[in-house]
């Protein structure tokens, strides 16, 4: 009787803590439908901002710009983190990936701040301006250990036996590599590369001082560029209360954009799972 | 000059271990060679020695002379590449392309190595599967995943794939081991129609299979050729002793 009331209990417990999981999430989610909801609309998407005191508006220079940075960072961190896992997962010195692997750790547990400062010096100094570039760099550089990493684990599940068989077919082994092995991980690279898109999408202290933000459409990659999370930041902290319904309105676009990046992720996972069973 | 595979001193390692001592054999063209033994008796190596797929492990070496139809597969200069091509090789578990429809995986061979021409490629492929006695079971089917098909199918598609690229020898590494009678009676079925094209070397457990498929026979233990010779001869008249007790069933 004991054992059953504590099995209960037990089950109980577990079952509310992963509910508890998901609850953050609702009540952000709930939370920011109920204060932004209401300035979302068309001209959300469509329009500038406009002027303090008037109304309406919306955050379009945003909305595109955050899809620049994220593509600028995407010409950064995809190839030097899908390259790499690559080696990683095929090098036959283990040294180099140790330390490889190692440091990637490390930078991923970096401050997204510190990974600003870094573009910021070797970017905006230089240029002597803010600009798209710098902000698609800091992204950039966030996003190389996550790809990395999970090139390296999905290139290592693809079965050596499929590495064999084309081998033995008489191909050579970078073709091999290429058109076997990294086809055969596609889909789970794909999934690596959402995930790290989900994740700098949202970043706002690395652009504080690369991308800097902007009112207006950017003009040109050299110049200073508005992210959705700037702007949310930068209405958040004024004291106009039509900003702050349009900072909640640009909050819930973002963790929205969040939202299906990290379903199209899944479902991507899904067809992996097919292909190797 | 088309004289098969004709191996001589061949030694092998795994870093210290050695697992291949002084082998030496003639698996004649067009003719069925198959290579028994006990587990780790170096069957395995012994057939990847001779494609050079053993130098792919990490710390193997070999030594010894392979002549692939006269000429020395390890002689300096000689592209790895270049002898898998002449010496196709399928495994004990099918091991289709995942990603590739049916079409695809006959193909491949042929298209990685830049082969681009439509009519080409569904002329070998169909030619391919037709020789790996498959094509009747999936023409209709070509563009399915490769590892839809059933196990017996799979390796009759991983043959097709090492047969599109007309290689000269076959190896074989107990290629059905991982099939029910019925699939293996098809492979070998198979066996004795390619043999028309190509040498065969078949590595097996098998020896009613050995019997049954090949005319050469060579008995393997703890990395040694114990004997090698006309398959009956092997198998109803064994010269050495161990031959005859691995046979007879008083070991492994």
């Amino acid at each position: 009787m004991k054992r059953l009331i504590v099995n209960r209990v037990m089950n109980f417990l577990a079952g509310a803590a992963a509910g508890l999981v998901i609850l953050p999430l609702v009540l952000v989610f709930g939370f920011l439908v109920y204060q932004g909801g209401s300035s979302l609309n068309l001209e959300f998407f469509t329009h500038m901002p406009k002027p303090v005191g008037e109304p309406g508006g919306g955050m379009a220079n945003a909305i595109v710009g955050t899809l620049i940075l994220i593509g600028l960072a995407c010409c950064v961190g995809l190839p030097i983190g899908i390259l790499g896992g690559l080696y990683l997962a095929e090098a036959r010195d283990p040294r180099l990936p140790w330390v490889v692997r190692f440091l990637a750790d490390v930078l991923n547990g970096v401050p997204s701040i510190v990974i600003g400062i870094f573009a910021y010096t070797l970017v905006v100094l230089p240029m002597r301006r803010f600009s798209a570039l710098a902000g698609g760099l800091a992204l950039g550089v966030i996003m190389i250990p996550i790809v990395l990493r999970t090139t390296e684990e999905i290139v290592r599940l693809v079965p050596a036996s499929l590495r064999e068989a084309g081998l033995a077919l008489g191909l050579p082994n970078w073709k091999v590599t290429v058109r076997i092995v990294l086809v055969t991980a596609r889909a789970g690279i794909v999934t690596g590369v959402m995930v790290a898109i989900a994740r700098i999408a949202g970043e706002t202290a690395p652009l504080l001082f690369t991308a800097f933000g902007n009112r207006f459409w950017h003009s040109g990659l050299d110049q200073p560029v508005a992210a959705l999370a700037l702007q949310v930041f930068a209405y958040a902290i004024s004291p106009f209360d039509d900003w702050h319904r349009q900072a909640w309105a640009g909050a819930l676009v973002l963790i929205s954009m969040v939202f299906l990046v990290s379903l199209a992720a899944r479902l991507a996972t899904k067809g992996l799972q097919r292909q190797t069973r | 000059m088309a004289d098969g595979v004709q191996v001589t001193g061949l030694n092998a390692w795994f870093g210290a271990r050695q697992v291949l001592r002084n082998v030496g054999l003639h698996a004649p063209a067009n003719g069925v060679t198959a290579l028994i033994g006990p587990s780790g008796c170096g069957k395995s190596t012994f057939v990847r020695c001779l494609n050079r797929m053993h130098e792919v492990v990490p710390g193997a070496r070999s030594t010894g002379q392979v002549l692939l139809n006269g000429e020395d597969v390890y002689a300096p200069g000689v592209d790895p590449v270049m002898v898998r091509r002449r010496i196709g090789m399928v495994f004990q578990k099918p091991n289709p392309f995942p990603t590739m429809s049916v079409f695809d995986n006959a193909a491949a061979g042929l298209r990685l190595a830049g082969v681009r021409d439509k009519d080409t490629l569904h002329e070998v492929v169909e030619r391919a599967l037709r020789q790996a006695a498959l094509w009747d079971e999936v023409k209709d089917e070509l563009h399915k995943s490769g590892s839809s098909l059933s196990g017996g199918q799979q390796q009759r598609l991983c043959i097709a794939r090492a047969v599109a690229v007309q290689p000269e020898v076959l190896l074989m590494d107990e290629p059905c081991s991982a099939l029910d009678p019925i699939a293996t009676a098809k492979i070998e079925e198979l066996i004795l129609d390619l043999k028309k094209e190509l040498t065969i070397i078949i590595v097996t457990h098998n020896m009613q299979q050995a019997a049954r498929v090949s005319e050469w026979t060579g008995f393997f233990l703890m990395g040694e050729l114990i004997e090698f010779g006309v398959t009956r001869d092997l198998f109803t008249a064994p010269r050495e002793k161990k031959t005859e007790d691995y046979i007879t069933g008083r070991f492994g």
